[in-house]
């Protein structure tokens, strides 16, 4: 009952966070939102018993890429600018929609949550049932299906996943010659009389 | 009990939202994702004796670290500009107090 109730609220506060993102002409604004959009998908996860999801969205949504759009924002230098609602969505809104209904039409084949007689559960998800433990040694199944089944799939990941970030942090980090910087002492000292 | 207690959590959730998307100023919806954060690690934590998964807290605790170092790092890109000038900008408020 009281998980129903939280649910509903969750997706009431994700719905009016949309609605404020797509509403909001402040850039930061909106980068704001977005985390907060993140946390509360987050917490969604969490009451639905989807706890790797959940830390992974947390992590990446709400933490990572917040600072990124907002290193973004900073090296872009348009702060202020405003978003201007000066184009006509219907065409979108019109795709859009019909997209929504044509899935939620196709939701309605797919089997309840979480029932054993689901054709997902019916092939492999019994074998990793039955030998998980005794195979691998972990107690968790979608530990020992990610690390030890799947475990140079996760190690590809693990590669991908590092060279974006090298990449991203070249993108973001890297600029020594601007002049708020600290191998120009001379002009910060005169920054900083400007500023006092 | 525990019910209560989330729902004044949503509550509180909902009021930080409504500050997040009206505050005039970048230090209000910066509060208000902060105290955003701090209100989901609370949901957790109380969805963790509801549900019965003391294990969930651990999550929480996470997710409280998490919260403060993006705060943090929000707070720094905002006031500072960048990263890596982080050394030079930040001794100015010391040294204007000083001065």
């Amino acid at each position: 009952m009281i998980d129903l109730i939280i649910n509903i609220i969750l997706l009431a506060f994700l719905a009016i966070t949309a609605v404020a993102i797509i509403r909001s002409t402040n850039l930061f604004a909106s980068i704001m939102l977005f985390g907060i959009f993140s946390l509360l998908s987050a917490t969604l996860f969490v009451v639905m018993d989807a706890l790797d999801v959940a830390f992974t969205e947390a992590a990446v949504g709400a933490g990572i890429s917040t600072i990124l759009m907002l290193t973004t924002l900073v090296l872009t230098k348009n702060h202020n600018e405003k978003r201007s609602h000066a184009h006509r969505p219907w065409l979108s809104l019109a795709v859009v929609i019909i997209t929504g209904m044509v899935l939620v039409y196709g939701t309605l084949d797919i089997p309840g949550f979480g029932d054993p007689a689901a054709p997902a559960n019916m092939h492999v998800a019994q074998y990793y049932i039955n030998n998980a433990l005794p195979e691998t040694g972990v107690p968790n199944i979608v530990t020992a299906v990610l690390a030890s089944y799947r475990g140079f799939d996760t190690l590809g990941e693990v590669a991908v996943i590092f060279t974006a970030g090298v990449a991203v942090l070249l993108l973001l980090g890297g600029k020594p010659s601007i002049p708020n910087s600290n191998s120009n002492p001379g002009i910060n000292k005169k920054r900083e009389e400007d500023e006092t | 009990m525990f019910i209560v207690v989330s729902l004044a959590i949503l509550i509180t959730m909902g009021l930080a939202l409504a500050r997040a998307i009206a505050g005039p100023t970048v230090y209000d919806r910066i509060a208000a994702v902060n105290l955003f954060g701090t209100k989901t690690v609370l949901l957790i934590a109380v969805w963790a004796f509801i549900s019965g998964r003391t294990d969930l807290l651990d999550i929480a605790l996470v997710y409280a670290l998490i919260n403060f170092i993006g705060v943090i790092a929000v707070l720094k890109l905002v006031t500072v500009g960048d990263f890596h000038s982080s050394s030079v900008d930040e001794t100015d408020p010391a040294k204007a107090d000083t001065e």
